[in-house]
């Protein structure tokens, strides 16, 4: 089966030996075109001054340059930031203390578990609808806590350019921390049980036990979250779309919704191309060394 | 009693105890809160959710944002309502998911049980493309969509899901069969089964699970798919998040929101059938997929 | 020439070469044991012989067939795996007659002949069931049904054995053996248990390091090793191995070695072959099993040269039929293996009784045999 030097091999085994690569081909071919020609069609487009339409132009950096002098842009990356991180930050805080509840032993974990997974299950244009209208002042929460007498209440970052891109990390967080959760409780089921009674009779408190001992074993499931929601965050597109539509203004723009708007919207295809070169290029800085080191490992 | 745990080797005091429910129960609320109140509300009459409060069960119940949601309600500029969005996803999604589950598990078993000189390089190709922003491949798709002349269409549609699915079904099969027996394979081939005969009578009837697991993931995420809908299809070949989103942002006239909710709940309710029927494959899978990569 | 010749074969995968011109010749109705630690290898040299590895040069030879590149399934041969290999979606019948429908045979020839199998491996009863539902015992009669069923010109066991709990495993080895007396099939078998490659072979080949470092009949290899590897792998517990000096005294050449008190130990060497004059004076490494160093009254009768050796007793180890002795000889530990009711004592002295006859003298530099 491993490729070596082998004399005189008959119709049957040389037919067993193409096959494979036969089946192979046509998934190569595919991924070839559809995915690598693809990306380095748009990166050659980011070099041209195409309009509504691909042009071959060659202009350099051109569009790298406006790209960053466009105001919107700007808007886009910092928003990017923050969510970003907070959305990181808090998912796998959830996620993390929501798993080592779980995994003390409580009783209806099977009801709780798919409570606090089904969000994921969604569509991101289902869960904006939702929470577009949690958020509105006018008829959510604001709205219910003034008639049920708190008559200062008051909740409309959705309306306020300020903090309108937190009311997106709140409902990506609502759809993804469980996933998180998920991930953690998978990484604690699989602790040896042994180690963790060794380091009782050490001596160790509850305390301790997670900190030294469970936490650091749990490096892996980590890493997986971070890349999982990095990633996610970075092609964030539907949930804007659905919960704000970028606005107020543009103080909710990402990215994605700026390469789709400057591409399809506003015929600046040679930009949008740009800033989807951008985003790619942020996403395998992040994924090509995990999975580089993943296939190294199952070697 | 803390020898005789099988979980964790750990034991809480009665106080703990009380905290960790409450905290796992406050958590449950906020999970089900959005989505149970958006089906209360998809129940009320308007003038009951412009109102009232959006806790309070409703006084008159209807079905009638139901019934206007699935077949009156103005989409985009056309009163068909959802039904034919919601039948153009399931045109796309069946087909797409087939496809790209037959493609993943034949590339599977291929890199895993034919293993020859470059296959982990094609495996890292195919993984990377799992996660590409799409925005990426955007222009182009659209170009090569119009060029084949199946631009804005349903069919369309099927070959961009099935294209860019098949990089996860392979990662799914790849793992599943990494850990299936190659004794198996080999005793096949002496007992001079050929290549298509050992997928077909020895892999495949061994494959339910992972089967499972790339049928509910595909569905989820084709079914789910707003950026690929929203740039490739267009009027009444839109799929139904694509629909939702048009009747639920669309500017004109009153804001029907017990309409919008039952619209969304409609959307929603496939893969959530999916989840509560199949979930813990979802799950396994996820981790099979994810954490092991 | 014999019925699977095994002709100057080698391997490598890259420019890494596993396995060096081996040369096996095999006669019909022998049993060949492949023997030897994991990685040295045995199974690549089997799976070579199924097919399942192609031949970097050389050639393998099936009743003067030349297999070289012949797909696994057109070698009439049939492998059973260390994992038994059972397809766990179909019943044990199906699984033992796969091999037959996939060559076309019809359907009631493939009934006649699983159920002719079935009879001899007492598996009928069982033949309804999918292999999930077997134990381990019936996962191997299994395997060798489907291995039987296709008549095959060579059978071959890839470490059939070593899933199996200590005492199936020995009933297998024995029910292996009567199977193997009772059809005169030709069998290679890979294992890296030296038990199972004394008891069941008619032949060995101990293999290390991609080299076959002898091949003979388990008493050769047992009684008369090649080299340093293949007498310290054979034998359980293994040869004691010291290194001694080979001297002149009284005329007749002796072994020098010390005790645990530091003193001189000398054990005479009697009809020493000719290769020992080239290392008098000189140090050599002697080789010497546990069961030829016993208690006086427990020494073999028919020995021609028993050895008194006084040392000191480490410590005893009753093991039920015998009795492990250690004591330290030119500083290391040296096992002696006597009847269980000799009377010895931890920390005291006691007379070993050394038969030389069985003692065998290896280079220090070569690691070979000096004969």
């Amino acid at each position: 089966m491993a490729a070596t030097t082998d004399t005189g091999v008959d119709f049957r085994t040389r037919l067993q030996t193409w096959l494979p690569k036969l089946v192979l081909s046509p998934s190569l071919a595919v991924m070839l075109i559809f995915v690598y020609g693809f990306i380095a069609f748009t990166i050659y487009l980011s070099f041209t001054d195409s309009r509504m339409l691909p042009s071959y132009n060659w202009v350099g950096w051109d569009n790298y340059e406006r790209l960053f002098r466009v105001r919107e842009w700007n808007i886009a990356l910092t928003n990017l930031a923050i969510f970003a991180s907070l959305y990181i930050i808090i998912c796998t805080l959830i996620g993390l203390t929501l798993a080592i509840l779980l995994d003390q032993k409580i009783r209806g974990e099977g009801v709780l578990r798919p409570i606090f997974l089904y969000p994921m299950a969604l569509s991101f244009i289902v869960t904006g609808t939702a929470w577009k209208w949690m958020l509105d002042p006018a008829i959510g929460l604001e709205n219910t806590m003034n008639l049920w007498g708190w008559e200062s209440f008051t909740f409309n970052w959705i309306k306020d350019r300020e903090m309108a891109i937190y009311t997106i990390v709140i409902a990506a967080v609502w759809q993804s921390s469980g996933f998180v959760m998920a991930m953690f409780l998978a990484g604690l089921r699989g602790i040896d049980n042994e180690i963790l009674k060794a380091a009782q009779m050490d001596g160790a408190s509850n305390f301790q036990m997670y900190r030294r001992i469970i936490l650091p074993q749990l490096r892996p499931a980590f890493l997986s979250a971070f890349v999982i929601l990095s990633h996610l965050a970075i092609k964030s597109y539907d949930l804007v779309i659905a919960l704000t539509g970028g606005g107020p203004g543009n103080a909710t723009a990402l990215p994605a919704t700026f390469m789709y708007s400057y591409t399809f919207t506003r015929n600046q295809m040679g930009i949008g191309a740009a800033s989807a070169v951008i985003m790619l290029m942020t996403i395998a800085a992040i994924m090509v060394p995990y999975l580089y080191a993943e296939l190294r490992e199952k070697k | 009693m803390a020898a005789a745990s099988t979980e964790n080797a750990m034991r809480s005091s009665g106080f703990a105890r009380v905290l960790i429910y409450l905290i796992l129960i406050l958590f449950a609320l906020f999970y089900l809160l959005p989505f149970g109140i958006m089906l209360i509300n998809s129940l009320k009459p308007l003038s009951e959710i412009t109102g009232g409060n959006m806790i309070a069960l409703p006084r008159d119940w209807t079905i009638a944002p139901w019934l206007s949601a699935w077949s009156t309600a103005q989409i985009g500029v056309e009163p068909t309502g959802l039904r034919p969005y919601f039948i153009n996803s399931i045109v796309m999604a069946v087909p797409a998911v087939l496809l790209s589950t037959i493609v993943g598990a034949l590339n599977g078993y291929v890199l895993t049980k034919w293993h020859f000189r470059g296959a982990t390089i094609i495996f890292g190709l195919l993984l990377f493309s799992c996660f590409i922003p799409f925005q990426i491949v955007l222009i182009p798709m659209a170009r090569i969509l119009g060029i084949l002349d199946i631009a804005g269409t349903t069919p369309g549609l099927i070959l961009v899901h099935f294209v860019y699915g098949i990089g996860f079904t392979t990662l799914y099969f790849r793992n599943y069969y990494a850990a299936f027996p190659t004794e198996l394979v080999r005793a096949a081939q002496i007992d001079g089964a050929g290549f298509f005969q050992i997928f077909w009578r020895i892999m495949l009837p061994s494959s339910g699970p992972i089967i499972a697991v790339s049928f509910i993931w595909q569905f989820t995420n084709i079914w789910n798919d707003f950026l690929f809908g929203a740039s490739f299809a267009s009027g009444g070949g839109a799929p139904m998040t694509v629909a939702l989103n048009n009747l639920v942002n669309s500017s004109t006239g009153v804001r029907e929101y017990n309409v919008h909710f039952a619209g969304a709940i409609m959307a929603a309710a496939p893969t959530l059938l999916v989840y509560i029927v199949a979930g813990r494959y979802f799950v396994r899978g996820l981790m099979a997929g994810s954490v092991k990569g | 020439m014999g019925f699977l010749d095994i002709n100057n074969v080698t391997k490598s995968y890259g420019a890494v070469e596993v396995l060096h011109k081996v040369d096996i010749s095999v006669e019909e109705g022998e049993f060949l044991v492949l023997v030897g630690p994991s990685g040295c290898g045995k199974s690549t040299l089997l799976n070579m012989i199924a097919g399942l590895e192609g031949i970097s040069s050389g050639e393998i030879k099936i009743k003067d067939r030349v297999m070289n590149g012949v797909h696994p399934s057109r070698r009439n041969i049939a492998m059973v795996f260390q994992s038994y290999a059972l397809y766990p979606n179909m019943t044990v019948g199906q699984n033992i007659t796969f091999g037959l429908e996939m060559h076309g045979t019809p359907k009631p020839e493939r009934d006649k002949a699983m159920a002719d199998v079935a009879k001899l491996l007492q598996i009928e009863n069982l033949l309804t069931r999918k292999p999930g539902q077997l134990s381990g015992g019936q996962r191997q009669r299994v395997a060798m049904g489907r291995a039987l069923v296709r008549n095959p010109d060579v059978f071959l066991f890839d470490e059939p054995l070593s899933n199996l709990d200590a005492k199936l495993r020995v009933d297998m080895r024995t029910e292996i053996k009567k199977l193997h007396q009772k059809l005169g099939t030709t069998i290679v078998y890979v294992t890296h248990d030296q038990i199972e490659a004394m008891t069941l072979s008619t032949r060995i080949a101990v293999m290390y390091n991609g080299y076959v470092q002898q091949l003979g009949t388990p008493k050769e290899i047992y009684d008369n090793p090649a080299n340093l590897f293949v007498a310290t792998f054979m034998g359980s517990p293994a040869m004691n191995v010291l290194t001694v000096r080979l001297e002149d005294r009284n005329g007749a050449l002796h072994a020098l070695t010390t005790g645990a008190d530091g003193q001189e130990r000398a054990l005479r060497i009697d009809n020493a072959s000719a290769a020992y004059a080239a290392y008098k004076g000189r140090e050599v490494i002697l080789g010497i099993r546990p069961e030829a160093i016993t208690d006086p009254e427990g020494a073999d009768r028919n020995a021609r040269n028993i050895q008194a050796l006084t040392n000191t007793v480490g410590v005893t180890e009753p093991a039920g039929a015998d009795t492990f002795v250690t004591m330290t000889l030119a500083g290391k530990d040296c096992i002696a293996r006597m009847r269980a009711d000799a009377d010895v004592r931890s920390g005291q002295p006691f007379d070993f009784a050394v038969n030389m006859d069985k003692a065998v003298l290896f280079d220090p530099k070569t690691e070979d045999r000096i004969a």
